[in-house]
C-alpha cells in the first residue's frame, strides 16, 4: 500500500535518511500497520467533533513582567557546537565554492 | 538489611519519621540494592555521583506569579531530609524526566550524555518532599514500546524470568521495583506504559487523569496522552506517591492538579461500588491464563460486596487504530527538536544544515522511533490528514463517549491490564504490528484521559508453556471517571487486601530473591 516513492517522500518531510534495506523495511512495515488502521476510514463518522485534547484548555494570560530564562551560558552548555555565545549550525546552503 | 528493603514506602517513611529506622541506613541500603543491578534496570544510579556542570542553581531569577517557592529552573539542593511525607525515601525516576546535573537520555542514542539545565517538576515535588532520586530507570526510546527492547542501552530483563521482557515503555522502573532494586519509582504512560510493565512485573502501576501531575520536564512523545504517576508494591504507596506528585504547575498550563488531593485508602469491602465488565472483552485476543486470572478477580469482587454489571464500549476495539496514529502525529512534531543543534548529539562533516540534521537524526533514532515519525508524519501529510489524523481524532471522541455512557452505569470499569503474561526476549521484535496490540487493553482510557491502575491479580502459565512451566504475573485494570483518583485508590486499595497477591506468589516473587537470581 505504501511504495518506495511514499517512503522517501515522508522521509525527506521528516528529515530521515533512510538506507536501501531501511526504505524496504519501513514500506512493508508501514503498509502493515496503515492496513490494521484503516479499519477506522470505514466508520461513518460524519458530524463527530474531533477531540484533539482532554482538558478544556483555555488561554493563559499573565502579567507582562520578565521571567527568568536559562542564562546563555547554561543553555549553551550542552550545545554540539556554541560559538561566541550562539548555536553554530552548517549553513543552510552547500558551499557554492 | 533485607528486612529493610522489605518495607513498603508508607512504612518505612512512618519509621523513620518516629526515628526508628535510620535515614541514612535505608538510604544506603537501597543504593547498595541499586548498584548491583543484574536488569539493566538503570542507566545511572547515585552512587555514580551527579556531575557539577552545568552549576547554575537559578541565582537572581524571578518566579512566575502563582509559583510561590516553585521557581522554573534552578536549585535542587538537598530538601528537608527529616520533614515532608517522603523524607529519607529514595525513588527510582524514568529516565524520561530532566534532571539537574545528572545525565538524561530518554533511552536514546541522540540525548547521550546530555545533561539537563534543569529538573522536572514531578521529581522536584518528590524531592520536596524529601525523596532522593535513588537513579534514572531505562526505557524504550522516547517511551515508544511495550517490551523495553527499544531502549538504546539494552533491553531491560524481567525480574521473575531473566530470559522475558519486563513490559514497557517504563520497563526499567517496573523491573526495578519488582526486582527488588528501588522502594518505589516514577514513569509515564502514554497508551499503558505504566500499566502494561506494571502487570508483566506483578507489581501496581497508576496513570492518573491526564493534567493531575504536571507535565514540565517530561520529555514529550505525545503531549495530549503523556501522563506521570508510580509504580509501587502495593496501591497504598501510589496512593502516597501520587499526593505528593499531582497539582497545577503554572509551568505546564495543561496541569490542573486533583481536587482535594489525596489520602491513604482504607476501604476493606466493596459494598455499594458497581463494576463494569466491557462485553467486548469475550471477544477479544486473550491468552487462556489471563483470562482465567480476570475472572477469578471478578468473582472476588462479588464476594466482597461489590455489583458487577456488562458495559459496553463498543468503540474501544478502535483504540489501537486511533492511537497509532495520533499519538506518532503528535510524536513527529515533538521529535523535530532533535536537530543537532542546541544540545543532544550532532553529526555529518561538511555537508549543509538539511545534510546535517538528515545525518543526525538517522544516526541518533532508533527503528521503532524512526517508524512512529514516518508514520505520524504521513498520516499528517497533505492529502491524508482527514483520512487518518482527523478520522482517529473523532473515533478518540467516541471512546470517550463510551466511557461516559459506561460511568452513568458503574463506578468503575474493568479489564485485564495486558492480553499475555510476560513474553520472551525477541519473541515480538519483529512484527510491530503484534507488539502494538499489546496495547489493547490500556490505550483506550488514554485516550479517554481518565485514570487507570493496574493492580497484581494473580499468576498464569504463559500460553503454550510446558506443564510445570514457571507462572507469571497477571495484571487486573481499574478504571474510573476523570479526576475520580480517590475512589479508584479506595477500589482497588480493597480488591488488593482480597486478592493477597504477595502472599500468594511466596517464594516466586522476585523481592524476595527468589526468582531468577
Amino acid at each position: 500500500m505504501i511504495d518506495r516513492e511514499q517512503v522517501l517522500h515522508v522521509a525527506r518531510l521528516a528529515r530521515l535518511r533512510l538506507d536501501e534495506a531501511e526504505v524496504e523495511t519501513m514500506a512493508g512495515e508501514l503498509s502493515g500497520i496503515l492496513g490494521h488502521v484503516d479499519r477506522i476510514r470505514g466508520l461513518d463518522l460524519a458530524g463527530v467533533e474531533p477531540t484533539s485534547h482532554v482538558v478544556q484548555l483555555e488561554n493563559v494570560l499573565r502579567d507582562d513582567v520578565a521571567w527568568t530564562s536559562l542564562p546563555s551560558a547554561v543553555a549553551l552548555a550542552s550545545a554540539p557546537e556554541p560559538f561566541e555565545g550562539a548555536f553554530r549550525a552548517p549553513s543552510p546552503q552547500a558551499d557554492a565554492d | 538489611m533485607a528486612d529493610l528493603l522489605d518495607l513498603s514506602v508508607a512504612a518505612a517513611a512512618a519509621k523513620i519519621a518516629a526515628g526508628e529506622v535510620s535515614a541514612a541506613e535505608y538510604g544506603a541500603a537501597w543504593q547498595a540494592a541499586a548498584a548491583a543491578d543484574d536488569l539493566n534496570a538503570y542507566l545511572w544510579t547515585a552512587d555514580e555521583g551527579s556531575f557539577a556542570e552545568p552549576d547554575w542553581n537559578g541565582e537572581g531569577e524571578s518566579a512566575p506569579a502563582g509559583a510561590g517557592e516553585a521557581t522554573p529552573y534552578g536549585s535542587n539542593g538537598p530538601a528537608p531530609a527529616d520533614s515532608g511525607p517522603l523524607a529519607g525515601v529514595p525513588i527510582a525516576i524514568k529516565d524520561i524526566f530532566t534532571t539537574q546535573g545528572i545525565p538524561t537520555t530518554a533511552g536514546s542514542k541522540i540525548l547521550e550524555g546530555y545533561r539537563p539545565p534543569y529538573t522536572a517538576s514531578a521529581v522536584r515535588k518528590l524531592t520536596a518532599a524529601g525523596a532522593q532520586v535513588l537513579g534514572k530507570t531505562n526505557m524504550d526510546e522516547f517511551a515508544m514500546g511495550s517490551s523495553n527492547e527499544n531502549s538504546a542501552y539494552g533491553p531491560v530483563r524481567n525480574p521473575w524470568d531473566r530470559g522475558r521482557v519486563p513490559g514497557g515503555s517504563s520497563g526499567g522502573s517496573a523491573a526495578a521495583v519488582a526486582g527488588g532494586l528501588a522502594p518505589a519509582a516514577l514513569g509515564t504512560d502514554t497508551g499503558g506504559s505504566i500499566r502494561q510493565p506494571a502487570s508483566l512485573c506483578g507489581i501496581v502501576g497508576l496513570k492518573p487523569t491526564y493534567g493531575a501531575i504536571s507535565r514540565f520536564g517530561m520529555i514529550a512523545f505525545a503531549s495530549s496522552l503523556d501522563q506521570c504517576g508510580p509504580l509501587t508494591r502495593d496501591v497504598t504507596d501510589a496512593a502516597l506517591l501520587l499526593g505528593v506528585l499531582e497539582g497545577k504547575d503554572p509551568l505546564d498550563s495543561t496541569s490542573v492538579g486533583l481536587d482535594g488531593g489525596i489520602s491513604m485508602p482504607t476501604l476493606e469491602s466493596l459494598a455499594g461500588l458497581r463494576f463494569g465488565v466491557p462485553a467486548e472483552i469475550a471477544d477479544a485476543a486473550l491468552d487462556p491464563g489471563v483470562r482465567a486470572v480476570f475472572e477469578a478477580t471478578i468473582a472476588r469482587i462479588e464476594e466482597l460486596g461489590g455489583a458487577v454489571a456488562e458495559v459496553h464500549l463498543p468503540h474501544a476495539e478502535h483504540g489501537i487504530s486511533a492511537y497509532y496514529v495520533i499519538a506518532p502525529a503528535e510524536a513527529s512534531s515533538n521529535l523535530a527538536r532533535y536537530d543537532g543543534v542546541r544540545y543532544g548529539r550532532r553529526a555529518g562533516g561538511d555537508g549543509d544544515l538539511v545534510e546535517m540534521y538528515e545525518a543526525t537524526r538517522s544516526e541518533g533514532f532508533g527503528a521503532e522511533v524512526k517508524r512512529r515519525i514516518m508514520l505520524g508524519t504521513y498520516a499528517l501529510s497533505s492529502g491524508y490528514y482527514d483520512a487518518y489524523y482527523g478520522q482517529a481524532q473523532k473515533v478518540r471522541t467516541r471512546i470517550a463517549g463510551d466511557f461516559d455512557a459506561a460511568f452513568e452505569d458503574v463506578d468503575l470499569v474493568v479489564t485485564p491490564t495486558s492480553p499475555s503474561v510476560a513474553f520472551g526476549l525477541g519473541e515480538k521484535t519483529a512484527d510491530p504490528l503484534a507488539m502494538y496490540l499489546n496495547d489493547f487493553f490500556t490505550v483506550p482510557m488514554s485516550l479517554a484521559g481518565i485514570p487507570a491502575i493496574s493492580i497484581p491479580a494473580g499468576l498464569a502459565a504463559p500460553e503454550g508453556a510446558a506443564d510445570g512451566a514457571p507462572r507469571l504475573p497477571v495484571g487486573f485494570q481499574i478504571a474510573a471517571p476523570a479526576f475520580a483518583e480517590q475512589k479508584l485508590l479506595e477500589a482497588a486499595h480493597a480488591l488488593e487486601g482480597a486478592l493477597g497477591f504477595a502472599a500468594a506468589a511466596g517464594d516466586a516473587a522476585p523481592w524476595k530473591g527468589g526468582a531468577g537470581g
